[in-house]
């Protein structure tokens, strides 16, 4: 069962999967780190990039790494207009609301969407969606190849960006310390907006990385949310090297689990970990109560 | 006394539906609405009273649906037997989950999430043991008749539905006016507070988890024999969790009357838009995503708070 | 009836309560008393559980609760109240009271007619359908008390529950916490208002940055060089004098 040849190109296949899932994850940490809440909608807003991306293949042949230019800054507006207009008023002083308003949004994203597109899934064809790259003698597509690149550069840069810009230390000062942030002049609201923004940007990158060799429907997102919040929770909320890591940890335990249990039952393997977590390292991975 | 009156004499009314109305379409459309305000009570004993949300409530109602269906399926037990033991599975299994979450301190959303994962693995290891019949799904072989809790007429199921829903809505009257629902309420308000005065707050969650999780199982019950078929989205999937959790935030949280009118609120809505809009697959669902949002936003104490000003006043925005 | 014992606890780096003992006899009235961040609601939240003391012993009626749960110790009868108001928002008065009530009254209507009782003795019986969020600073701080004393308590540990009243607030509470010791009920309270202290106290316990530095009846103690010396600076010499002269 544990045969190299065929454990290395799971290993392999899941390190890919894995970074895809961590640049999900990277603008859910962010979001949870500066503002405290779980965005609940972060499945449906991806589902809303990769359908972007598709219909600028689709309508205007742009190819999906193109869109790179253009989805990242739709979604970084999106997520601002949201945050400003719709969650940041939700909270009532309960925490459990955002998540009840994010639940609301991500219902009211994937059924219009269901309406609009059909619950058909579309993919795009590219020229190098099945060709592949060999690795230490197994194989991967070439597109889970740059996704993987993509998702480090990603992480990389949003870690240079917190550490290395005026906004960068606005947002980290917010979240240290709401209260002084306001005495010392920051517009609070924006900065969470700013905050909420990128995380969904980041989402755009990612949806950009992953349409190649994924595919969109309306309950895209679904997926992907526990597996988000699982990469959360086990990287340190609020860590990007934290979301990277615990990406690839969870898609290597999914493509190693599926290899020895079956494809639905390896899935097992994610949430048990997620369940494991919050309730054994509660203090030393949350450190927040309510 | 008032209250338990106004109770009884809504649900003598509500039992009096089938005999008024012969449309077997209107029929089920009644059915569901009784269905939601069954699943919004169980959720709002555990969300509104002892104030832990869940996401993943349709664990107790799969396990409860699922208990029914396998006993029945594989082992011939009668269901009238397998509602008891669905009922206690549910409460069983809302328990496990409970002493699991609570012992290690989980709240708030961190609580949320718990449960839907839990939800999770279950619809997993639903879909891969082959006595739940894994992906493909249970189907109880079809016997109209009452003693194998099949009947010919759907007014039949609606009485069946009705008692489930008043049994609920009774315990829930209860607990306004006992011990136990006094504590729920105080954990739910401040667990440090209730503790310095003697309220074992770990103990009154898992009361509250366990009447919720019964509640569950029995509309899990209730399901397996309506439709005689299930299969693991159905039983653990995000519906029921959804479903439940809405009807309780629309109608008012906290409250006995809440879940009904959040049930009929919504179910009137999607109704009404089915009529104005036809049949669009999602509509339904974009309107009750929409009506969650606006809610929170604007009445987070629900529709019940427009006939109680004090609990209005609470929910208005916070300093 | 209260044996502290040697009780320590550090946050971080920093020793909040160190190696505190203390004995509080039955049927008393105590104060325990000392600057901003001495320690001594850290030392209330350890001796009810709270907290866990990094070290020593909390005897309660010859019993050790010593890192028992909250819930636990005010059964045994042992019964605090929060510096930082505590209520059931959105609960009437009554309600809120009642929830202390139900510790030993299963019944619903007992318990509610017994929250009136108490709301009397505190003087909160014109507010008993308020909300308990629409009080006054002065009306939460009597909820604290009532909720607790409606546990009926054997020990009950006061926190703070004169702060932000007005001079003549102040005269109105203090018979009223009189009149529960006289019911039997043993008090040790933490209190900076020092008419109180001196009225009440039969005993006190000066804490400064987390030791006990003086004890003795409050009186004497007001006279300590020690004892000022930890005031100086917050400005509480002045106080404690002043405290003097007003008794
Ligand atoms: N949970 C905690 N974590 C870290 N430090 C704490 C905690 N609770 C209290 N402290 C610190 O311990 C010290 C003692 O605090 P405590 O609240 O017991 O003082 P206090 O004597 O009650 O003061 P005050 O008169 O202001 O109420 C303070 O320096 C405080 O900052
Ligand atoms: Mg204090």
């Amino acid at each position: 069962m544990l045969n190299p040849t065929i454990l290395w190109p799971a290993i392999l296949n899941g390190v890919t999967t894995g970074a895809l899932y961590a640049l999900i994850a990277l603008g859910l940490t962010l979001i949870y780190g500066v503002l405290h809440i779980i965005n609940f909608a972060h499945g449906a807003l991806l589902m809303v990039a990769l359908y972007i991306v598709y219909f600028l293949f689709r309508l205007f042949g742009l190819a999906p790494y193109l869109s790179l230019a253009i989805v990242p800054p739709v979604m970084f507006a999106l997520g601002y207009a949201l945050q400003r207009g719709v969650i940041g008023r939700a909270g009532h002083g309960r925490d459990e609301n955002i998540l009840l308003v994010t639940l609301g949004l991500s219902i009211v994203i994937e059924n219009l969407a269901l309406m609009l597109f059909s619950s058909d899934t579309q993919t795009v064809e590219t020229a190098y969606g099945f060709s592949t790259v060999s690795v230490l003698g197994a194989f991967i597509p070439v597109p889970k190849a740059v996704a993987f690149v993509g998702a480090v550069v990603t992480a990389l840069a949003l870690w240079a960006f917190m550490s290395r810009t005026d906004l960068g230390r606005a947002i980290r000062a917010v979240a240290k310390e709401r209260k002084g942030a306001r005495l010392v002049g920051i517009d609070v609201d924006h900065v969470y907006a700013m905050s909420f923004g990128i995380g969904v940007g980041v989402l755009g990158i990612a949806a950009c990385l992953l349409m190649p060799s994924y595919y969109v429907t309306p309950q895209v997102g679904h997926g992907f949310i526990l597996i988000a919040f699982t990469i959360v929770v086990l990287g340190g909320m609020g860590s990007f090297l934290g979301a990277l890591i615990g990406g690839i940890v969870i898609g290597v335990v999914e493509a190693v689990g599926g290899l020895m249990l079956g494809e639905s039952l390896g899935q097992i393997g994610i949430f048990a970990i997620f369940i494991l977590i919050l309730l054994f390292r509660p203090q030393g991975l949350l450190g927040h109560r309510a | 006394m008032k209250r338990l009156f106004l109770l009884l004499a809504l649900f003598a009314a509500m039992a009096l539906v089938p005999l008024v109305v012969r449309s077997e379409f209107w029929l089920n459309v009644c059915i569901l609405t009784v269905f939601s305000a069954l699943i919004g009570q169980a959720w709002n004993i555990l969300g509104g009273y002892a104030g832990q949300f869940s996401f993943g409530h349709a664990l107790f109602f799969g396990v409860g649906a699922y208990a029914v269906a396998v006993l029945q399926v594989h082992l011939g037990v009668n269901p009238w037997i397998g509602l008891i033991l669905g009922a206690a599975f549910g409460a069983g299994v809302a328990v496990a989950v409970g002493w699991l979450t609570f012992r290690y301190g989980l709240r708030g959303s961190y609580f949320a999430l718990v449960t839907l994962a839990f939800a999770e693995v279950f619809r997993i290891l639903a879909n891969s043991t082959p006595w739940t019949g894994a992906g493909e799904g249970i189907m109880i072989k079809l016997s109209p008749r009452p003693s194998m809790m099949q009947f010919k007429d759907l007014g039949h199921y609606y009485w069946l539905l009705l008692a489930m829903t008043l049994a609920c809505y009774l315990t829930v009257w209860w607990l306004d006016r006992s011990r136990l629902g006094a504590r729920m309420l105080a954990v739910r308000d401040n667990e440090d507070a209730a503790a310095a005065i003697g309220v074992d707050a770990f103990a009154v969650k898992l009361q509250a988890m366990a009447l919720s999780g019964l509640f569950m199982g029995l509309a899990g019950v209730f399901y397996a024999q309506r439709y005689l078929y299930l299969d693991p989205g159905i039983a653990f999937g995000p519906t029921e969790s959804v479903e439940a959790l809405l009807v309780a935030i629309v109608g008012g949280i906290g409250t006995l009357f809440g879940p009904l009118m959040g049930a009929v609120v919504l179910h009137a809505l999607s109704e009404g838009a089915q009529v104005a809009l036809g049949s669009l697959p999602g509509a339904n669902m974009v309107i009750y995503g929409t009506v969650l949002v606006l809610m929170v936003l604007f009445m987070p104490r629900g529709l019940a708070s427009l006939t109680r000003p004090r609990s209005r006043r609470k929910g208005g925005r916070d300093a | 009836m209260l044996d502290v014992s040697n009780l320590s606890k550090t946050f971080g780096g920093l020793r909040a309560v160190d190696d505190v003992s203390l004995t509080v006899a039955e049927g008393s009235i105590s104060a325990l008393i000392g600057p901003n961040g001495a320690g001594k609601t850290t030392l209330f939240a350890l001796i009810t559980g709270f907290h866990r003391p990094d070290g020593g012993a909390v005897r309660f009626m010859g019993r050790d609760v010593t890192g028992e749960k909250p819930f636990r110790i005010a059964r045994a009868g042992m019964v605090r109240t929060f510096q930082i108001v505590q209520p059931f928002a959105g609960q009437t008065v009554r309600e809120n009271i009642a929830v202390g009530a139900h510790l030993h009254i299963a019944d619903r209507t007992a318990a509610l007619s017994k929250a009136e009782d108490v709301a009397r003795k505190v003087g909160l019986a014109d507010r008993l359908d308020v909300d308990a969020a629409d009080l006054t600073v002065a009306g939460r701080k009597r909820l604290e008390v009532a909720r607790a004393l409606a546990t009926d308590p054997k020990l009950l540990l006061l926190d703070e529950v004169m702060a932000g009243l007005n001079p003549s607030e102040i005269r109105d509470v203090i018979p009223v916490i009189r009149a529960i010791r006289d019911s039997g009920v043993t008090i040790l309270l933490i209190e900076h208002v020092m008419q109180a202290v001196m009225e009440l106290g039969e005993q006190a316990w000066v804490l400064n940055q987390g030791r006990l530095i003086a004890e003795g009846a409050p009186r004497s103690l007001a006279g300590d060089p020690a004892v000022i010396e930890a005031y100086l600076g917050q400005g509480m010499a002045r106080r404690l004098a002043g405290g003097r002269a007003d008794a």
